[in-house]
């Protein structure tokens, strides 16, 4: 085996385990009930995903030509910051306006705080 | 045997590019089609680092930062308009 098939077997790999990952991820967006769950399976895998997929070109191109390209890693880097974040903000979006949750959810612990919070707000405004 | 796994994983990359296509056409609320078009972009970057290897060239790094780049602050924009009705704040 030589430094060239290392390579290519390295990327296959990662690359396999990427695009698998990620059509996981699109099933999970189809088939989940409601927006919560349904990023959940978005956000996490899909970033996972991505992430198989920069590291296997990452790899490829270190070991089979010997160049270290630092903006590759400067994206996998960006894209394993943002995609969590982006998957945050648009929940709470959702939860701002009152995007229904499943039939299926037991208990919603965030309600509760938020009404606690808007009586004592009431409460030191009447005072 | 290295192109045709290639070929492969691009395929399937497709096939979940369509589903979340289909997330977007029929989600009920504006959340869910920011979702997927959030996804769309994470995964069509992936994409790419296919695409550079198949064609054995590095040129495509600076699109997929700015691909990156361009999801995330398309994203926090609409999110950030769904939540207060502006996307940028004036006081």
């Amino acid at each position: 085996m030589n430094v060239n098939e290392i390579s290519e077997f390295i990327a296959a790999v990662l690359m396999l385990a990427g695009s698998i990952m990620a059509v996981i991820s699109a099933v999970g967006i189809i088939r989940f009930p409601d927006v919560y769950t349904r990023s959940h399976a978005g956000t996490k895998s899909s970033t996972l995903a991505v992430l198989l997929t920069l590291l296997g070109a990452f790899l490829y191109f270190a070991i089979a030509e010997a160049f270290v390209s630092v903006r590759l890693l400067l994206g996998i880097l960006f894209v394993f910051l943002t995609a969590p974040v982006a998957g945050h903000l648009i929940i709470r979006a959702a939860y701002r306006a009152h995007v229904e949750m499943a039939d299926i959810t037991i208990e919603d612990e965030l309600k509760e705080v938020i009404s606690q919070k808007e009586e004592e707000k009431d409460q030191s405004h009447l005072r | 045997m290295f192109q045709v796994i290639l070929y492969f994983s691009l395929l399937v990359l497709s096939i979940s590019l369509v589903l979340f296509l289909i997330r977007i056409i029929k989600g009920p609320s504006t959340q869910d089609r920011i979702l997927g078009l959030d996804c769309i972009g994470v995964t069509l970057v992936g994409f790419i680092g296919i695409i550079m290897i198949l064609q054995e060239t590095i040129a495509y790094s600076d699109i997929i930062l700015v691909l990156s780049i361009l999801a995330f602050v398309g994203t926090v924009a609409m999110s950030k308009f769904m939540e207060r009705g502006a996307v940028f704040d004036r006081d």
